[in-house]
C-alpha cells in the first residue's frame, strides 16, 4: 500500500518536471512569436502577452527598411548547407568505403588517424585558414564554406560503423563478376544501401551548417553573401535597439521554418541522436 | 582469405583519396599556418607579409598568456562550462532514470524529448539574441514573469550584474544541451542487457540501488563520452557569449572563441596573438580529446593486442626454460 502510494508521488513529481521543462523550451518561442506581432509600445508596456496583436505587417515593414533582408539570407544558407551536406555525405560514404570493402596497406592507421583527428575544431585554424583563403582572394566565395565537408572525420566514422554489417562483400563480389566497374558499384549498390544513415547524417550536417555562425562571420564580408546566421546577428545591432517588435519579427522568421522542418522530421532526428550516442 | 583480393587494393587508395586532399587543404595546412603566424610580427587588416619573431620567437605566446583578458576569458570558459555541464548532466541522468524504468508507466515520453531536444536544433545565434531580448530591462519577459510571482520587488538588470551575465550564459547552454545529454544516455541504458535490470529486480533491489549500481556504472564510456565531448564543444563556446551579452559586462562572460575573434577580426587584427591563443586552445583541447581516443579505440583491437604480447611473453618464457633445462 504504502509502495504503490509511493510511487503515485513519484509519478506526479515526474509529470509535473516534465511539463515545466516542455513548457520551458516551448515558452521562448512562443513570446517570440506573439511579441512579433505587437507594437513596440505594447511590449514596453506588458512584455508578455498570451495573445497576439495586429501589429504584424508593420514590423515586417520596418525590419525589412532597414539592412535586414531574410530571403537573400535564406537562399545564402540554403546554397551553402546544401552543397556541404551533398559533399560530406557523398565523399564521407567514398572513404568509409575505401575502409571497409578495400584491404590495403595504410587501412588501419587511415581509419585510427580518422579518429584521431575526429576532434579538431575549425575554430581553432580560423587565422591560418583565413590568411590562405585571403591571399587566393576567395574571401566571399561559396566553396570555400563548401568544400571543407568534403573531409568530415566524424561522418566517416559514422558511416564505416553502418557500413561493416549492412554491405556485404558477396554482392560486391557478384557484381564484379558481372563486369560492374568500382565506382560503379560503390554508386549504384553501395549508396543505396547506406540510405537510412545517408538520411540522418545528411540532417546533421545540414542543421549545423546552417547553424554556424563563426566561419561565415569571418570569411563572409559582403552584405550580399550574408547566411541566415550573420543576418539574425545585424538585430542585435543599434538600428534595431528600440524596435522591439521588429526584433522579434526577424528571429521569428529565421526560426519558424527550423520549427516546422523539425516537427516533421522530429522521429528521425532524435533516433539519430541516440545513434550517435551509441557509437561512443 | 584476403590475399586473393590485393589486385584490388589500389582502389581503397583512390576511395579516401577526396578526403585526404580535402583534409590536407582546409585543415592540416590552416594548422600548419596557424602555427606559423603565431611566430611572427603578422598584424593589420589585409596583412599577407610577415616576419619571424628572432629574437624572442615565444613573444605572442607569453603576451598571450600574461594578457589579463585572455586569463579572464579562459576562467569564464571553464566557469561557464561547468555550470551549465554539472546540472545539465545531473538533470539528464534523472530524467534517463525516470524515462528507462518501465515501473513508471510515463505517457507522451515521445512528445517530451521533441520538446526537450528542440532548443539544440535551432541557431545558437538566433537563441542567444533572442534571449538577450527576453531580458530586456527594466521591461522584458522575464522580469515580467520574475515580478508577477513575487520574486523580485524590482526589475533585475542582467546585462550589468557580472554574476548574473555568466550564469545567464551558462543557463542558455544548459537548456540548448540537456535534451542532447537525455537522449545520449537513454540510447546507453536501452543498450545494456534487460537481464541484468530484471536480475536486479528479482533481487529486490530499490530504483535508487539500480540506478547507482547498475545504470551508472554500465554507463561510464558514454559519460565519459558526454564529458569529453561537452568540454570540447565548451572550450569553443563562441555564438552566444558573443551576441548575447557581447562578451560583457566588463568581459564577464568573455569566452576564449570571443577573445580570439575580437583580437583577429575586429578592430586589431592582431593576427599573430589571437594565432598564439588558438594554438594554446588547440593544445588543450588535443589533450582533452586523446582521452577520449584511447577510451574509443575499438576495444577488441585493445585486447587482441594484449593477447599477442602475452602469448609473445608466454613464448619466451617457454624458450628461456628450455634453453635453462638444456643447459
Amino acid at each position: 500500500m504504502n509502495n504503490k502510494r509511493g510511487s503515485l508521488i513519484l509519478k506526479v513529481i515526474i509529470y509535473v518536471v516534465c511539463v515545466f521543462l516542455a513548457i520551458l523550451s516551448i515558452a521562448p518561442f512562443y513570446i517570440m512569436i506573439i511579441n512579433a506581432t505587437r507594437s513596440t509600445v505594447q511590449i514596453q508596456q506588458h512584455a508578455i502577452s498570451l495573445l497576439p496583436s495586429t501589429y504584424m505587417m508593420k514590423n515586417i515593414a520596418i525590419l525589412l527598411g532597414k539592412s535586414f533582408n531574410p530571403a537573400n539570407g535564406f537562399v545564402n544558407s540554403l546554397i551553402i548547407s546544401t552543397g556541404a551536406t551533398l559533399c560530406a555525405v557523398y565523399f564521407s560514404n567514398m572513404t568509409a568505403y575505401g575502409l571497409v570493402v578495400y584491404n590495403w596497406r595504410f587501412r588501419r592507421p587511415f581509419f585510427s588517424f580518422i579518429m584521431a583527428i575526429m576532434m579538431i575544431p575549425a575554430q581553432i585554424t580560423m587565422i591560418g585558414f583565413y590568411q590562405m583563403v585571403y591571399r587566393i582572394h576567395m574571401t566571399n566565395n561559396f566553396l570555400m564554406l563548401i568544400l571543407p565537408a568534403i573531409a568530415s572525420p566524424s561522418m566517416v566514422f559514422f558511416m564505416r560503423q553502418y557500413m561493416l554489417p549492412s554491405l556485404s562483400m558477396e554482392i560486391i563480389q557478384a557484381a564484379r563478376i558481372d563486369g560492374a566497374g568500382e565506382f560503379y558499384i560503390f554508386n549504384r549498390i553501395a549508396m543505396p544501401i547506406m540510405k537510412p544513415a545517408i538520411a540522418t547524417q545528411a540532417i546533421f550536417c545540414f542543421v549545423s551548417s546552417w547553424n554556424n555562425l563563426f566561419t561565415p562571420l569571418v570569411l563572409l564580408t559582403d552584405q550580399k553573401k550574408y547566411t541566415m546566421p550573420i543576418m539574425v546577428s545585424l538585430l542585435r545591432g543599434d538600428i534595431y535597439k528600440t524596435e522591439y517588435g521588429s526584433v522579434y519579427m526577424g528571429l521569428a522568421l529565421t526560426v519558424l521554418p527550423l520549427i516546422v522542418v523539425y516537427l516533421i522530421l522530429s522521429r528521425y532526428i532524435i533516433s539519430g541522436v541516440a545513434l550517435g550516442g551509441v557509437k561512443g | 582469405m584476403k590475399r586473393k583480393h590485393s589486385g584490388y587494393a589500389k582502389w581503397g587508395y583512390i576511395f579516401c583519396l577526396p578526403f585526404t586532399i580535402a583534409f590536407l587543404i582546409f585543415t592540416l595546412y590552416p594548422i600548419i599556418f596557424t602555427t606559423v603566424i603565431g611566430f611572427t610580427d603578422c598584424k593589420g587588416l589585409g596583412t599577407v607579409k610577415f616576419h619571424f619573431l628572432v629574437d624572442d620567437p615565444f613573444l605572442n605566446f607569453k603576451n598571450i598568456l600574461a594578457n589579463p583578458s585572455f586569463q579572464k576569458s579562459f576562467r569564464n570558459t571553464i566557469g561557464m562550462w561547468i555550470c551549465n555541464f554539472i546540472p545539465q548532466i545531473g538533470l539528464a541522468l534523472l530524467l534517463t532514470a525516470w524515462f528507462t524504468d518501465n515501473r513508471n508507466h510515463i505517457k507522451g515520453k515521445g512528445l517530451f524529448k521533441v520538446l526537450f531536444y528542440m532548443p539544440n536544433i535551432i541557431t545558437a545565434a538566433t537563441v542567444a539574441i533572442l534571449f538577450n531580448a527576453l531580458i530586456g530591462y527594466p521591461m522584458g519577459p522575464v522580469n515580467d514573469i520574475l515580478m508577477t510571482l513575487g520574486i523580485t520587488d524590482q526589475p533585475i538588470n542582467f546585462q550589468v550584474n557580472k554574476a548574473v551575465a555568466r550564469g545567464s550564459v551558462s543557463f542558455i547552454q544548459f537548456w540548448t544541451w540537456y535534451g542532447y545529454t537525455m537522449i545520449i544516455l537513454i540510447s546507453g541504458v536501452l543498450g545494456i542487457s534487460p537481464e541484468i535490470f530484471e536480475s536486479a529486480e528479482v533481487d529486490g533491489a530499490s530504483r535508487i540501488q539500480t540506478f547507482f549500481y547498475i545504470t551508472i556504472p554500465n554507463l561510464k564510456t558514454i559519460l565519459l563520452f558526454t564529458l569529453v565531448t561537452s568540454l570540447i564543444g565548451g572550450l569553443q563556446m563562441f555564438d552566444i557569449p558573443k551576441l548575447f551579452l557581447l562578451g560583457g559586462p566588463d568581459n564577464a562572460t568573455l569566452t576564449t572563441s570571443v577573445f580570439i575573434y575580437n583580437q583577429a577580426f575586429s578592430g586589431s587584427y592582431l593576427y599573430n596573438r589571437a594565432s598564439a591563443a588558438s594554438m594554446i586552445m588547440f593544445i588543450i583541447i588535443c589533450a582533452a580529446s586523446a582521452v577520449l581516443f584511447f577510451t574509443m579505440r575499438d576495444k577488441d583491437e585493445a585486447e587482441l593486442e594484449k593477447l599477442t604480447k602475452q602469448q609473445e611473453r608466454e613464448y619466451r618464457k617457454m624458450q628461456k626454460e628450455r634453453r635453462k633445462s638444456h643447459e
